[in-house]
């Protein structure tokens, strides 16, 4: 039986990350519940980094994607616990990372370069475009990557 | 019976911490010496100004009077902010920047280790949200020190010099104030003169490792969490509340 929430979570499938649009927020591992009370809908989001711009936007893209799809009383809130962690990605999300030719994170060692899967890599800033990501070059393929950063 | 009013500013001694070395921070974008630099420093800013409003969220909500986060951070004058001393000191050079960075993030780090098991919950999942986020602050001023400790003469110097002069105000962080006493007894916070030793010898084997030297004799300057600060501050608040001064109430 399909519930009310798996309906809601199929419609936040496709609420892309602001920042890095290829990737769902439910990909991206930050939902952490939905709950269905009353009729109303809570979603609740745990928001990345701290400094994320992004954090006040993206409760406000779900809101709307829902709204859009005749949801009426929606809430959409923050919470800081748990703490989100790049192990909350799914497999999925992992995948569509690797494919916009971001490296996705990766417990010990070095990244893998996203355009031809050498490990022979080099870091190039601690720090990159958003919070959550880091440069890299690729020492065999000479094409430098963003790295999402374990988290 | 601890009273709302003690973690109210205990509270708001983080927030507030998080908040004007956030801004010190910022004031390098656009200055940063090469372009990677000037990205980390702002990311590391964004991550601290991101934390304060956690802590001013839940200061407000713990004060109960209707104020806001917003509230607390510009309609606050410099007597009533919480902040260490070493937080507001202009922002100096690159090395002094990085210095600091490490001085105030390792401490901070340390504490926030401690009060992941605060009886008080809400305490404990904030620290562990902004623990993730300083740790890789302070991996990468660590690099920093060493690069520039162990790079040419006039790298170390800058360094050298940057530690006389911040290492006075790391004296601050270990001297609880009379309210934190009272939540330290409650078993609300840990006791900052607890993890000096750790920090201390942490803090030290980076310094050495880097080839610095802590000096031995210098004043040791508090009174930030009592709202006894330096001539600095003022001129920080002025920047950053200028526009709710000027326009009470205006929003975005």
């Amino acid at each position: 039986m399909v519930t009310r929430e798996d309906r809601v979570r199929q419609i936040l499938l496709r609420v892309m990350d602001p920042e890095i649009p290829v990737i769902s927020v439910v990909d991206l591992g930050i939902i952490h519940k939905i709950k269905s009370v009353d009729g109303a809908i809570e979603v609740q989001v745990m928001p990345t980094y701290s400094g994320c711009p992004a954090t006040d936007y993206i409760p406000q893209l779900i809101a709307k994607a829902l709204r859009k799809e005749g949801y009426v009383e929606v809430k959409v809130i923050n919470v800081n616990f748990p703490v989100w962690g790049t192990d909350r990605i799914t497999s999925e999300g992992r995948r569509l990372l690797k494919e916009y030719g971001i490296a996705p994170p990766k417990v010990g060692g070095t990244p893998d370069c996203p355009q031809c899967g050498a490990n022979d890599v080099e870091q190039i800033s601690q720090f990159g475009s958003t919070p959550c990501k880091s440069l890299f070059r690729c020492r065999e393929c000479l094409e430098p990557f963003e790295y999402f950063k374990c988290h | 019976m601890i009273a709302n009013q003690q973690v109210f500013q205990f509270v708001l001694h983080l927030a507030d911490d998080s908040l004007i070395l956030g801004h010190r921070l910022s004031e390098w974008c656009g200055h940063g010496p090469t372009i990677e630099q000037d990205i980390a420093l702002t990311n590391l800013a964004l991550d601290l100004v991101g934390q304060s409003r956690l802590y001013y969220q839940y200061a407000a909500e713990i004060e109960g009077k209707g104020r806001t986060e917003d509230d607390l951070a510009y309609l606050r004058d410099v007597i009533e902010f919480r902040n260490h001393l070493i937080t507001e000191l202009p922002r100096g050079d690159f090395a002094f920047t990085v210095l600091r960075q490490y001085l105030w993030c390792s401490f901070r780090t340390e504490f926030y280790q401690h009060l992941l098991t605060s009886s008080e919950i809400k305490l404990g999942e904030l620290a562990a949200k902004c623990l993730k986020e300083l740790q890789y602050h302070q991996r990468f001023s660590i690099t920093w020190i060493n690069r520039l400790g162990l790079g040419t003469k006039v790298s170390h110097e800058k360094m050298q010099t940057a530690l006389d002069e911040l290492w006075p105000y790391t004296f601050e962080f270990f001297q609880p104030t009379a309210a934190e006493e009272k939540l330290i007894n409650a078993s609300l916070i840990p006791d900052c003169r607890d993890i000096r030793k750790t920090w201390d010898q942490s803090c030290q084997s980076v310094l050495r490792e880097a080839s610095l030297v802590v000096p031995q004799e210098h004043w040791d300057f508090q009174g930030g969490k009592e709202g006894m600060h330096t001539e600095h501050l003022g001129y920080i608040l002025a920047e950053m509340q200028f526009l709710q001064r000027t326009y009470p109430g205006l929003v975005w």
